[in-house]
């Protein structure tokens, strides 16, 4: 860790985090990786913007899915262009917390939806024989 | 927003005399007798000239050690507050028989309720456990401070902050009358118009910055700044736990801060989000508010698991039984609290395989908690134990939590759920794992850790007499409550008109005045071991032969912790130097790098409250102004370079050497 690399004596762990320390952690944009990014991230909201406004797709569905698939894509190009995240920054680490986020985001999605679903079958007005027939 | 409004309009809001509970003795009451203590403690503060030292000592402080107190004490003084609304609502409860209306009104007794979980879970519990992860963690990992020390300051003024909130709606307004989770449509404008849910908002939305931020600030201390040598399986439990439980806090709170997010916007803004009509679905708001409340219940109880842990094998004399077992434990029911939101409400409506597949998980999340269970009585089998106050809290919750955990396995079997949802069976339930797990848990820590704290042991009488009278009085007022929650009693009602069960009632109402009696014992230790703090001083550092690190430094801990950073080689690292034959380093200090105190902290949280009173009572123009006053003080800290300083070589000798002459005159 980062209080291995300084000597153990009096510039320890401590003088890492305050000062002007970037510590070895987090790899370091350039202006091209900025203003790659930044094209892409223009790139990105335009079309959605276009499939909108321009009335591209009769079917209302396809353009909010085309939106999510586009939304998606833009948070790669955030994480990867604007914070340099990449499988080895920060020994591991960044990857690790952002794995554990997208399990803890997919199991609150899947689950509020299947929590959701059920309740929308079987709450929404019935008739007896269908309270009978319940699942 | 601004038409048609009268100057007072404008400059008030919705703030009117009337906000004022003037027409309720029993606020007029308690406001004259909060008044009169708060003028004669600020008098005193101010007769003995302490401001200047509070300030500077204190509020604006980086230090992770006086943080942690801060935060220890504004919990105890929520505890107090959460504790006069329980003691109010099981009179009530008691009294309101036979026709007889209580002395509560529904309307005071509806606010109490909801204030009592509120203060006792966001500030009485949560601040309790960060300031104990707060003082420990660090010292626990050889560390001087956490990673970001200012950020830790300002997260301790945001809880305050919240707490600050929640208690002005006793005076100013009214509070919520939802219950502490606040559902919809109940908590919707709708039916709530007043400023209670409001307040209940707000107060959670700011002290959840400081909840968020404080968690980012421990994983990182965690992770960055352990001591060489100290690798992940070589942690204490206790850091262990404090880990998980802050992974679970970043990961869940924004899930709450959403939540609420979305309520205010349908109160403000009108949206349809959670209301009855117009495509909104007030079940979405309790799925939601149980993603994030089910991980609470952990993040509360995780770090008392880590104190249990370190207070049994330190008093036992032995190396914990199963490290690694508890280590896996803890990480499972870390993820496995995700997956079990739905038990809190299974009477929704869901189908029989949503219900049955979160009762499984339930019935499973109960399994690495039994290991952890088996762990610390294989830690006591065979060990020398010392029965100090400590050990008394520990045994004390082996006994009391097991129960709660088998009646919360009863809960968790769908089709009993159904007779026993929202009845008293449930409260009895949870206020037997958060008392019996949590608050002792909390107690044990506080009495094991406070001679590292403050240089002396605690009393070990009153110490006995508090755990006795907390433990008899929690069955005295709960098991009453399972009683009658089998009999149908539901939870959150004013008066009954069924006087057989008065009895009950009465002997819960007993149970609580023996709580009393155990937390105005807890009191008196506190100021007992004070005064008798010369007998009591422990000059060592390690007054209960202690095994972690926190016991190699001095009791208190010098302002840098370890004048020099510890090298680990084993877990218990302490015990483990100690038995290599250890020699306190005596000389070749060099100076140490700290970081300075800031007041910025006090100023933004104080911005914050004004920010969150203006949103409260629509007073628009100081909404705007203190938003833009906390986004510049915000960027004009950034600006603030000077923000670190060394201690200097001949101090760090100064004070090692006063240290090495007192070990010296003890041996």
């Amino acid at each position: 860790m980062s209080s291995q690399a300084h000597a153990p004596a009096n510039e320890d762990a401590h003088n890492v985090h305050h000062g002007h320390s970037h510590g070895y952690g987090a790899g370091h944009g350039s202006l091209k990786t900025y203003l790659i990014g930044f094209v892409l991230a223009a790139i990105l909201t335009a079309i959605p913007f276009w499939l909108v406004m321009g009335d591209v797709f009769e079917n209302k569905l396809i353009t909010a899915v085309l939106i999510m698939i586009f939304a998606a894509v833009q948070i790669v190009v955030h994480m990867v262009c604007f914070l340099h995240m990449n499988p080895r920054s920060e020994g591991g680490w960044t990857i690790m917390a952002l794995i554990f986020t997208l399990i803890i985001v997919a199991i609150m999605l899947a689950g509020s939806f299947w929590v959701m679903h059920h309740l929308n079958v079987n709450m929404m007005p019935m008739s007896p024989e269908m309270m009978k027939n319940m699942p | 927003m601004f038409g048609n409004t009268t100057l007072t309009q404008f400059i008030f809001g919705r703030l009117t005399w009337e906000a004022i509970p003037y027409h309720e003795p029993i606020l007029v009451v308690t406001f004259i007798a909060v008044a009169l203590g708060g003028i004669a403690l600020l008098a005193l503060v101010t007769w003995f000239k302490l401001w200047g030292y509070l300030w500077k000592e204190w509020f604006t402080s980086v230090d992770h050690k006086k943080i942690g107190i801060m935060y220890v004490v504004l919990a105890l003084v929520m505890l107090l507050r959460g504790f006069a609304d329980a003691i109010m609502m099981r009179i009530q409860q008691a009294w309101a028989f036979n026709g007889s209306e209580g002395y509560l009104n529904p309307h005071h007794y509806d606010q109490i309720f909801t204030a009592h979980g509120v203060i006792m879970i966001f500030f009485m519990a949560m601040p309790f456990v960060t300031g104990l992860m707060n003082y420990v963690v660090p010292l626990q990992i050889g560390a001087r401070d956490v990673s970001f020390p200012f950020l830790n300051n300002f997260s301790f003024w945001m809880t305050t902050a919240g707490a600050i909130i929640i208690m002005m709606s006793l005076f100013v307004g009214e509070f919520a009358r939802t219950g502490w989770l606040a559902y919809p449509p109940l908590s919707g404008a709708d039916y709530s118009p007043g400023v209670g849910v409001d307040y209940y908002i707000w107060g959670l939305q700011v002290a959840g910055v400081g909840t968020t931020l404080s968690g980012i600030n421990l994983i990182a201390t965690i992770v960055k700044m352990r001591a060489p040598g100290m690798t992940f399986m070589k942690m204490p439990i206790f850091t262990w736990t404090a880990l998980c439980t802050n992974i679970l806090i970043v990961a869940t709170f924004p899930i709450l801060t959403a939540t609420l997010a979305l309520l205010s916007l349908d109160r403000y803004a009108g949206t349809n989000f959670f209301t009855n009509d117009l495509g909104g679905n007030p079940m979405m708001y309790v799925n939601l508010i149980w993603i994030w409340g089910h991980p609470e219940v952990y993040i509360l109880v995780l770090p008392a698991f880590g104190i249990f842990s370190e207070v049994v094998a330190t008093f036992c004399g032995k190396r914990l039984f199963g490290y690694a077992s508890m280590v896996y434990a803890t990480c499972v029911i870390m993820i496995l609290s995700y997956l079990v939101w739905l038990h809190h409400f299974f009477t929704m409506g869901s189908g029989a395989s949503v219900n049955a597949f979160f009762g499984i998980t339930t019935m499973i999340i109960s399994i690495p908690t039994g290991a952890k269970m088996f762990n610390w009585l294989f830690t006591m089998y065979r060990g020398r134990i010392r029965y100090e106050v400590p050990m008394y809290w520990t045994v004390g919750f082996m006994f009391t939590f097991v129960l709660g955990g088998m009646t919360g396995v009863l809960l968790a079997v769908p089709p009993a759920d159904f007779v026993l949802h929202n009845s008293l069976f449930l409260i009895a339930h949870f206020h037997n794992v958060i008392i019996g797990g949590v608050v002792f848990g909390l107690m044990a820590g506080v009495v094991y850790w406070w001679p590292k704290a403050f240089g002396y042991k605690l009393d070990p009488f009153w110490g006995k007499m508090s755990f006795w009278f907390w433990q008899i009085g929690f069955f005295f007022a709960f098991m009453p409550l399972y009683v009658l929650g089998l009999m149908g009693v539901t939870r959150r009602v004013s008066q009954f008109e069924d006087p057989s069960l008065q009895i009950w009632f009465i002997i819960a109402a007993f149970g609580a005045v023996l709580i009393a009696l155990g937390i105005a014992s807890f009191i008196i230790q506190i100021a007992v071991s004070y005064l008798r703090r010369d007998q009591l001083r422990d000059f060592t550092g390690d007054p209960w032969n202690g095994r972690t690190l926190e016991w190699s430094t001095s009791s208190p801990p010098p302002e840098y912790n370890f004048a020099f950073t510890p090298v680990v080689h084993d877990h218990d690292s302490w015990y483990d130097m100690k038995n290599r034959g250890y020699e306190r380093p005596l000389g070749g200090f060099k100076p140490i790098h700290m970081p300075k105190n800031t007041g910025t902290g006090v100023i933004l949280a104080g911005l914050s409250i004004a920010l969150a009173f203006a949103l409260i009572w629509y007073i628009w123009w100081l909404a705007i102004v203190s938003f833009v006053a906390i986004v510049a003080v915000s960027i004009a800290h950034t600006f603030n370079y000077n923000r670190d300083f060394y201690i200097p070589a001949e101090t760090v000798t100064e004070t090692e050497d006063a240290r090495s002459e007192l070990l010296a005159e003890r041996t």
